[in-house]
């Protein structure tokens, strides 16, 4: 059981915007309603006359702030407008709803130019970026791949496009700021409180210790809580100006262009290989978009560069640099849209071949890391493939596509390879024993969901060779020792091992004869950096089966099974959410996420959950996750690879695949709709 | 009603969690605002505040209901029951059991949302009202998966959990059975 | 928000009297407070009108079934009467929203919601629905749900409604307070030149009620959406038919998703009465009612879409799948 689970099931857990603070006023956000270009009046005075107003903060009379790398950050530090729906004023109001009418109301003046937002693979201004997220090559290549492409007796040349998604969190980005006793108290919606308030000391030109940042339950984030977005300085900033605690959120509207989004990509896939399937070339080429604010470069075919053998080979990636809110982190960035192209083609080129999808892979296993020749720490995605071939019932599927038909549906099975990198970072930790026999963890880790809190207290536990119910873990809170934040998949690995490490160090004191109050430290920045050269990745399969209207093109999944080995899993009912959660998100990916922009006005069009479709309850039928087991010496005490992520890696692929097998349609452009379908059928 | 400066205020009643609560209000304030800004009730979540999610849902008068999109002031003399009025005390009401027991959630925020749904869409089935699933005919409709599939869907999850979710509410439905 | 007043009407003819200037009627508010909160809808006073004695669903003498305009949508969903001889209603109304939102909106409600086109809800943006005159941002802008049928160059939205597809199959009037019965076929307009009006009422008219004679045929309601629930539908079609000896005695045909009113497919019923109730029959029909449509960029899905659904609702009322009469 969730250790918090008692507070989320009586309400009774606060999230960021739920602390009671006398005195509060509200602010509200006011987007750009043009762009890209400039501002050139804000109407503030009609507004500031309104009863219960109290201030009006724009480029004209906001704070300066210090420059920090993530431009989205210099809220109204100038007058530009990059994009349309960019914050370009806020109201602080004694109400709420006196805020929003007086945001309402607010006249802007801008001087617009129209927006280029069209992302296409022949735009003359792509361009390579420096790395790709987090900090990647850009481009590899080993061989010759266009001659040997172009001497392959099985040629697959296919490109598939992935739409904008946004991460949409249950919670929208939500700030409380209060600024007292010269420093700043922020309770706020993140996926990282040290993060947060490293990023805010330098804005505000603070001491690191002067900020505060609590958010001990947090609404989902998946990579849009990542970093600090504008609801934090624009909270931190109406608090400074009116001198009263600030309460702000931004709409589930506003999110659409302020708080990041997965970019939208094309891709094409070249894969070459010999008669029996056997890959001889692998070119994956990624066009995406990034905003003029900041750079942003998904890493999207960096999961080309490890998972299959092939001596001939190429990624690369372009940018268009346009007048588009900042893409940004989402649910397994680079892998995500990445893994959809690739095992899409792999599905292909199994067709092609005349060979089983996951006999193709099996057969295209390499024995080290292909690009780096780097051996792996472990690697069982064969192994997850054939488990999950058994418990899918796999092996009596007849290959042919668009045979099987009930009525007016028709029925088709696909398998896609999963992969996430199993990354880890230096945290810190402390351990302390009471003399009633309890232990107090104290990490700044965030839950947001993954159930962090509960895995930790057993990571303790165990490392305390004590009970669960004698441990309590703080996190959530910049006070607390720093840590990295929950995203990457990394969040129980970085900091379950700081916190094995300091309970190691308590559990030594107490056995030493040391007597309770008592307290210990870790600090695992060495022994990170000291690990050995491996190649360390999760990997799984995907599986699903579609049902396919012939009539309305409407596609159901009746089934998805993910198998998965992801190193040693700490929490298995936890566990089991996070794989199921990722892969109901990749339902979400495979049939109805899209947001769709209007190249004319520049934003996001359909930008509300009415019209952003995110799965519903009848979407998710029947979804099951399972695990092999792996004993990994080469990661980190646990032995954990991290689960937040995988469940969603290769799942729209698998969908895709089973589609083809339905009906017979290659659909390479995400959604999969019934449009789509009709349109091809 | 009076008005000053444009803002329209109003005194209503209502009854939120067995007590009784006389309360001045700006007519645009919608109850869930009035729940978790002014009444401390924050357990009722604000998700999409349009009624595309569910996170709000409390029960209105004995139903389910989004408090997003009811105004407050026209719910005077309305009984309201939100999240933290399911429990009877320390015990837990056999949802909010069920979902700890199947970790039906995850971040936890849609989940007051679907607890207040469940318990509204239980009564609702008991008192054998139809779904958009449910066989054509008159009679009570079994509440299996598919049932519980479409009467939950208007609570998002973007965790994911739904697979949980539905675990839970068919255990707390078998219990009620019983 | 802007600030408004707020007043409770207890009969019809207060409510009527009280409807002046920018007022609006509150029912459930699923939709007007939505629209109120993003500032597309921006009434000076609220006539509530949900206390007013219209909750009841009553048979007349005549047969016909009355439906009080303040039933809640569950509750006409659920009625025994309407489930047993309107299926299609029934289903309707099942089909749409959430059971929260079901639990709130009322029936006049539902019949007067607002379209859900982008544009229309986004005041930074042209419409002439909520704009006359500033243009439709939506006929050349991102349009993939919206209209195939009886558009014009004012506004190529559709109406969200999936009752008012069923009702208007069901050549449902409505009452109003201190005028005739308009019959619903009456009541929904197409755009023309003036895209801002929805319905031919005028300001201040109130829904008190609507009429159903019961079609004396089997019904059904299919709805065509990418999410499986909890979503407005890209078509949808309300179907009622009646077969004797082999051949179409009478059918209705309603269809949602692809017009700014529901469409009533006049010219697929005239072809198919009296026709062998055949999948070919019913395909010639389909397709002979989209012989007039006009798809946008994104929205030509929406014609061999329609024509298969209408095809096999018929198909599965021929068969004995769907509502009984």
């Amino acid at each position: 059981m969730r250790v918090e689970g008692r507070e989320k099931v009586t309400g009774t857990a606060r999230y960021a915007y739920e602390y009671p603070v006398a005195g509060a006023a509200y602010a509200f956000a006011v987007q750009a309603a043009a762009g890209p270009g400039r501002v050139t009046a804000v109407h503030d005075e009609e507004v500031l006359a309104l009863p219960g107003v109290i201030a009006v903060l724009s480029h004209r009379n906001a704070p300066a702030l210090k420059p920090v790398e993530d431009g989205e950050l210099a809220l109204f530090q100038s007058d530009e407008v990059a994009y349309r729906g960019q914050v370009v004023a806020a109201v602080v109001a004694e109400t709420l709803d006196t805020a929003r009418e007086a945001a309402r109301l607010l006249r802007v003046d801008y001087d617009d130019r129209p927006p280029k937002v069209r992302l296409s693979p022949g735009d003359p201004g792509l361009y390579k970026p420096e790395e790709v997220n987090p900090s990647f090559p850009a481009d590899t290549g080993q061989g010759d791949p266009d001659e040997a492409f172009g001497a392959s007796a099985v040629r697959i040349d296919a490109t598939y496009t992935t739409p904008a998604e946004h991460n949409n969190p249950m919670e929208p980005h939500a700030t409380i700021a209060e600024w007292r006793d010269g420093g700043l108290t922020l309770h706020d919606s993140n996926q990282g409180a040290s993060t947060v308030a490293a990023t805010l000391a330098e804005l505000f030109d603070l001491e690191p210790a002067q900020v505060r940042v609590v958010a001990p339950h947090v609404g989902g984030g998946f990579g849009s809580k990542g970093t600090p977005r504008p609801n934090v300085v624009l909270a931190a900033m109406a608090a400074r100006v009116t001198g009263r605690p600030v309460k702000f959120a931004f709409t589930r509207q506003q999110m659409f262009a302020t708080t990041g989004y997965r970019t939208p990509t094309i891709q094409r896939v070249r894969l070459g290989a010999d008669a029996d399937g056997t890959l001889t070339t692998i070119v994956h080429e990624v066009v995406e978009q990034t905003s003029t604010v900041r750079e942003f470069a998904e890493q999207a075919a960096t999961p080309t560069r490890m998972m299959y053998r092939a001596p001939h080979r190429r990624t690369a990636h372009r940018l268009a640099r346009l007048d588009v809110p900042t893409p940004s982190w989402m649910r397994a960035p680079g892998e995500t849209p990445g893994m959809f192209a690739l095992e899409c083609a792999m599905d292909e080129l199994a067709f092609a071949a005349g060979v089983d999808p996951i006999e193709l892979r099996v057969r295209n296993e390499p024995d080290t890391e292909p690009e780096s020749g780097l051996p792996f720490s472990s690697r069982n995605l064969v192994a997850c493939l054939r488990r999950g071939a058994e418990l899918f019932g796999w092996d009596d599927r007849d290959p042919a596509p668009s045979v099987r038909r009930r009525g007016r549906k028709m029925y088709g099975t696909g398998v896609a390879s999963a992969t996430y990198p199993a990354n880890l970072s230096p945290s810190k930790a402390t351990a302390a024993a009471a003399p009633d026999g309890t232990f107090t963890v104290r990490i700044a880790a965030a839950d947001i969901g993954t159930g962090a809190r509960t895995a930790l207290t057993a990571i303790a536990a165990e490392a305390l060779k004590t009970d669960a119910s004698r441990v309590t873990v703080e996190i959530g809170d910049s006070a607390l020792p720093k840590a990295p934040l929950a995203g990457g998949s990394m969040g129980t690995a970085s900091w379950g091992f700081a916190v094995t490490r300091a309970c190691e160090a308590l559990r030594a004191d107490l056995d030493g004869g040391a007597s309770p109050p008592v307290e210990a430290s870790a600090d695992t920045t060495e022994e990170v950096k000291a690990r050995g050269d491996y190649a360390r990745h999760a990997f799984g399969a995907q599986f699903a089966e579609v049902e396919v209207d012939v009539d309305t093109g409407e596609i159901r999944v009746p089934r998805m099974l993910g198998v998965f080995a992801a190193g040693r899993i700490v929490d298995p009912q936890r566990a089991r959410s996070q794989f199921i959660g990722g892969m109901t998100m990749g339902l979400g990916m495979a049939l109805m996420e899209e947001s769709t922009m209007d190249e004319r006005f520049g934003d996001y069009v359909n930008h509300d959950l009415a019209q952003y479709h995110v799965p519903a309850c009848a979407d998710v039928r029947d979804i099951d996750a399972v695990w092999i087991e792996e004993s990994d010496p080469h990661l980190n005490p646990m032995g954990t690879k991290g689960i937040g992520e995988i469940g969603i890696v290769g799942a729209a692929a698998a969908v895709a695949n089973a589609l083809h097998h339905a009906t017979g349609l290659r659909l390479r452009d995400l959604p999969l709709t019934p449009a789509a379908v009709l349109t091809n059928l | 009603m009076d008005s000053g400066d444009g803002v329209v205020h109003a005194e209503i009643t209502v009854t939120v969690n067995g007590a009784a609560r006389r309360l001045r209000v700006d007519t645009r304030v919608s109850l869930l605002d009035l729940l978790r800004e002014e009444l401390g009730l924050t357990g009722a979540k604000k998700g999409c505040d349009h009624g595309q999610c569910g996170a709000c849902t409390v029960l209105l008068d004995g139903r389910r209901a989004n408090a997003c999109l009811a105004l407050a002031v026209a719910q005077d003399g309305a009984e309201v029951v939100t999240v933290e009025g399911l429990a009877g005390g320390d015990r837990l009401s056999p949802l909010q059991q069920a979902f700890l027991d199947e970790d039906a959630f995850q971040c936890g925020y849609c989940t007051p949302g679907q607890l207040c749904s469940a318990t509204g869409m239980l009564d609702e089935a008991a008192r054998g009202r139809p779904s958009a699933v449910t066989p054509p005919g008159d009679g009570p409709p079994e509440l299996d998966d598919a049932e519980i599939r479409e009467r939950m869907s208007g609570n998002l999850c973007r965790c994911g959990a739904y697979v949980n979710i539905v675990a839970a509410v068919r255990a707390a439905a078998g219990e009620a059975a019983r | 928000m802007r600030p408004f007043a707020y007043e409770r009407a207890t009969t019809a003819g207060a409510a009527r009297a009280a409807h002046t200037g920018d007022a609006a009627y509150l029912g459930g508010g699923t939709n007007l407070v939505d629209l109120m909160r993003l500032g597309v809808a921006v009434p000076d006073r609220l006539i509530d009108v949900s206390g007013l004695a219209h909750d009841r669903i009553e048979r007349r003498d005549d047969g016909a079934i009355v439906i009080g305009a303040g039933v809640r949508n569950s509750d006409l969903a659920a009625d025994r009467t309407v489930r047993a001889e309107l299926p299609v209603l029934s289903q309707a109304v099942l089909a749409g929203a959430s059971g929260q939102i079901r639990n709130q909106a009322t029936t006049g409600g539902n019949l007067l919601q607002r379209t859900r086109c982008p544009y229309f809800q986004d005041v930074t943006k042209p419409c002439n629905k909520r704009e006359p005159g500033s243009g439709c941002a939506a006929r050349d802008g991102e349009n993939h749900n919206h209209a195939i049928l009886g558009h014009t160059l004012t506004c190529v939205a559709t109406h969200p409604s999936d009752m008012a597809v069923a009702l208007t199959a069901l050549d449902a009037s409505v009452h109003l307070h201190g005028r005739d019965p308009l019959p619903l076929a009456e009541l929904y307009r197409l755009p023309h030149d003036d895209a801002s009006r929805d319905t031919t009422l005028a300001p201040g008219d109130l829904i008190t009620a609507v009429e159903v004679p019961p079609p004396g045929m089997p019904s059904a309601y299919r709805k065509v959406r990418e999410r499986a629930s909890y979503a407005f539908a890209l078509v949808s079609a309300a179907v009622a038919l009646d077969v004797a000896d082999g051949a179409v005695r009478g059918c209705r045909i309603a269809l949602g998703g692809v017009a700014h009113r529901p469409w009533r497919a006049y010219r697929a019923e005239r072809l198919l009465t009296g026709m062998p109730a055949t999948e070919e029959s019913f395909r010639r029909a389909a397709l002979a009612e989209m012989e007039n449509a006009e798809p946008l960029r994104d929205n030509g899905y929406k014609v061999p879409l329609t024509a298969n659904l209408v095809c096999r609702t018929l198909s599965d009322l021929a068969s004995g799948e769907g509502g009984r009469p």
